[in-house]
């Protein structure tokens, strides 16, 4: 597992090899320590994963910005919500 | 569906071509291989419906109590409710092969050890099949896991016989089991024979006095039995899991936020974030109906209960257990022919475990290439790397140290659980509270809480670290 700061309020995790639940538990630690309005660029290799990470993004709010595919790896970025 | 990759799609021919042609030149061998053919293709379908659905049970609650997800949960109750009510008709009809379980305080303990399991491997025992038909190392290690700790745990002996209660032993020994099964000693055999077989059995239709007929079957075993716990599963899913945020896009959108109107739409809203799930459930459901009426009908056909019958017939005497049987349970199961494989290993390999109930008695220890049961799990990854290859989602997937470790621990935990609670998270839960068998939910509840401390641990584990990364970002 990598995390990293790409540039100010923009981060990058990287969970590829890890299965379930390790990306969406590694994805909501690292949501909810930053701050509202920054930006996470999720990369992941776990499909199944992925479902879960978008059903909890849309609980919360944090909307996706893009979601691409390079083979089985998956890059999701996700801006956190800012409260109402 | 998308462009599928031309290789992904040869793929799916040599599979459907390889099981195909296995079914036709074994039948050619003989007609009883039919048997193991209906398994075979029964498996292939649940494979298919699994991946497609991601049907997890880890899944299920883990995601529920770790990142607020109830999409999984919900789908696995309603397909509960969607195969109930295909198989009380099978019940009633007078063409169930199902059997219920004793039921006692051990479900709920065998649930809890298994509930922690699946949460530290990543996938329930059937998640592990399916997953591994995706190319997935890591859910094959768990495969092994569970085989190995089961065939094991079966025929434990030695030191562990000092933790039997006198009374179990002497209960166990009362049985007058045939001579060649050493009762007395072992665990297992201990707690099986001493214990869990003094245990009642209970089904929803007795428990009400309603008989065995559509009544019995429908108002008791799924009415009372499946849809009223379903749905104050479901309620309590949605007041604390889903509806904060549902309430929250409705005020975002400026739509109604009060009123038993929002309420009921929250609700729907629930069901249908569980879709792609109910969809593989409903033909999960009908499949695992089928299934039942299917082996009935195989066992009508030919005469027999048990295909250990057949073995027989067919000249192949070695793994028959003492009464002459194999494991056939005639409907979707998962554990047991996972124990078996191995324990065939360890037999082969010079291991004197015939002596046993879950062996030597009950299931036997037939070859892997004629257990009924293990043509239909190896079916079951063949159709789920079909679904996979189909949805360009098939992927070889090594494993690395730490998820190997988690692996082996979590599998070998849902191995002695599954032992304990004569099934897994299909064969004890899912099956069981599907035909209304009380032991199903006691299962369930301890599956649940277990699920529930696995994940506290991995929220303390990945704190840790994920605070020595964050450590280093300023953040």
């Amino acid at each position: 597992m990598k995390f990293e700061k790409k540039a100010e309020g923009r981060f990058l995790l990287d969970v590829c090899g890890y299965v379930c639940p390790h990306p969406q538990l590694y994805t909501k630690k690292a949501l909810e320590k930053m701050k509202e309005g920054e930006v996470l660029e999720i990369v992941f290799d776990n499909p199944s994963s992925g479902e879960s990470i978008a059903a909890m993004l849309d609980t919360v709010g944090d909307e996706v910005m893009e979601r691409t595919k390079d083979g089985g790896k998956l890059t999701w970025t996700v801006r956190k919500r800012r409260a109402a | 569906m998308e462009n599928i990759e031309r290789k992904n799609l040869v793929w799916v021919f040599v599979i459907i071509g390889f099981l195909s042609l296995l079914s036709i030149t074994t039948y050619q061998m003989h007609e009883y291989y039919i048997y193991l053919t209906a398994y075979l293709w029964f498996g292939f379908v649940y494979g298919m419906c699994l991946q497609y659905g991601r049907f997890c049970f880890s899944s299920a609650f883990r995601d529920l109590f770790a990142v607020g997800v109830p999409r999984m949960a919900v789908g696995i109750v309603i397909a509960m409710v969607l195969f109930g009510t295909v198989s009380a008709f099978v019940t009633a009809t007078g063409n169930s092969t199902f059997h219920p379980a004793p039921y006692g305080i051990h479900s709920v303990i065998a649930g809890f050890i298994f509930g922690v399991g699946m949460v530290l491997t990543g996938g329930c025992a059937s998640g592990s099949l399916y997953k591994a038909g995706e190319g997935n190392a890591t859910a094959m290690l768990v495969i092994l896991s569970i085989s190995v700790s089961q065939s094991i745990f079966a025929d434990i002996g030695g030191w562990t016989n000092n933790l039997v209660p006198y009374a179990w032993h002497q209960s166990a020994i009362a049985k007058g089991l045939p001579a060649a099964i050493n009762v007395g000693d072992g665990w297992m055999d201990q707690f099986l024979a001493g214990y869990v077989w003094d245990q009642p059995v209970l089904l929803f239709s007795q428990w009400l006095g309603l008989g065995k007929g559509f009544v019995g079957a429908y108002v008791g075993d799924v009415f009372v039995g499946i849809v009223l716990p379903a749905s104050v599963l479901l309620i309590t899913v949605y007041f604390i899991w889903y509806r904060k945020g549902y309430l929250r896009k409705q005020t975002e959108a400026r739509r109604p936020t009060s009123g038993l109107r929002v309420e009921l739409a929250g609700y729907w809203s629930m069901i249908m974030a569980s879709k792609r799930t109910a969809i593989a459930g409903l033909v999960l459901g009908i499949a695992a109906g089928l299934h039942m009426y299917v082996m009935k009908g195989m066992q009508l056909k030919f005469g027999v209960t048990n295909f250990g019958t057949l073995m027989k017939e067919m000249g192949i005497t070695f793994g028959l257990s003492a009464k002459g049987t194999v494991f056939d349970p005639g409907y979707w199961y998962v554990t047991t022919q996972e124990a078996q494989w191995v324990g065939w290993v360890f037999n082969k390999l010079g291991a004197n475990n015939m002596d046993n109930i879950y062996f030597g008695l009950e299931n036997g220890l037939p070859n892997p290439l004629i257990n009924p049961a293990d043509w239909m799990s190896l079916a079951l990854i063949g159709g789920a790397a079909v679904m996979a290859l189909l949805h360009n989602e098939f992927k070889w997937k090594g494993t690395t140290r730490e998820l190997a470790m988690w692996a082996i621990i979590g599998g070998a935990l849902m191995g002695i659980g599954s032992r304990l609670g004569l099934g897994c998270n299909v064969g004890a839960f899912f099956v069981r509270v599907s035909q209304g068998d009380m032991s199903g939910w006691l299962f369930g509840i301890g599956m649940i809480g277990g699920a529930y401390i696995g994940v506290k641990f991995f929220n303390w584990w990945t704190e840790r670290k994920m605070a020595k990364e964050m450590a280093a970002c300023d953040i």
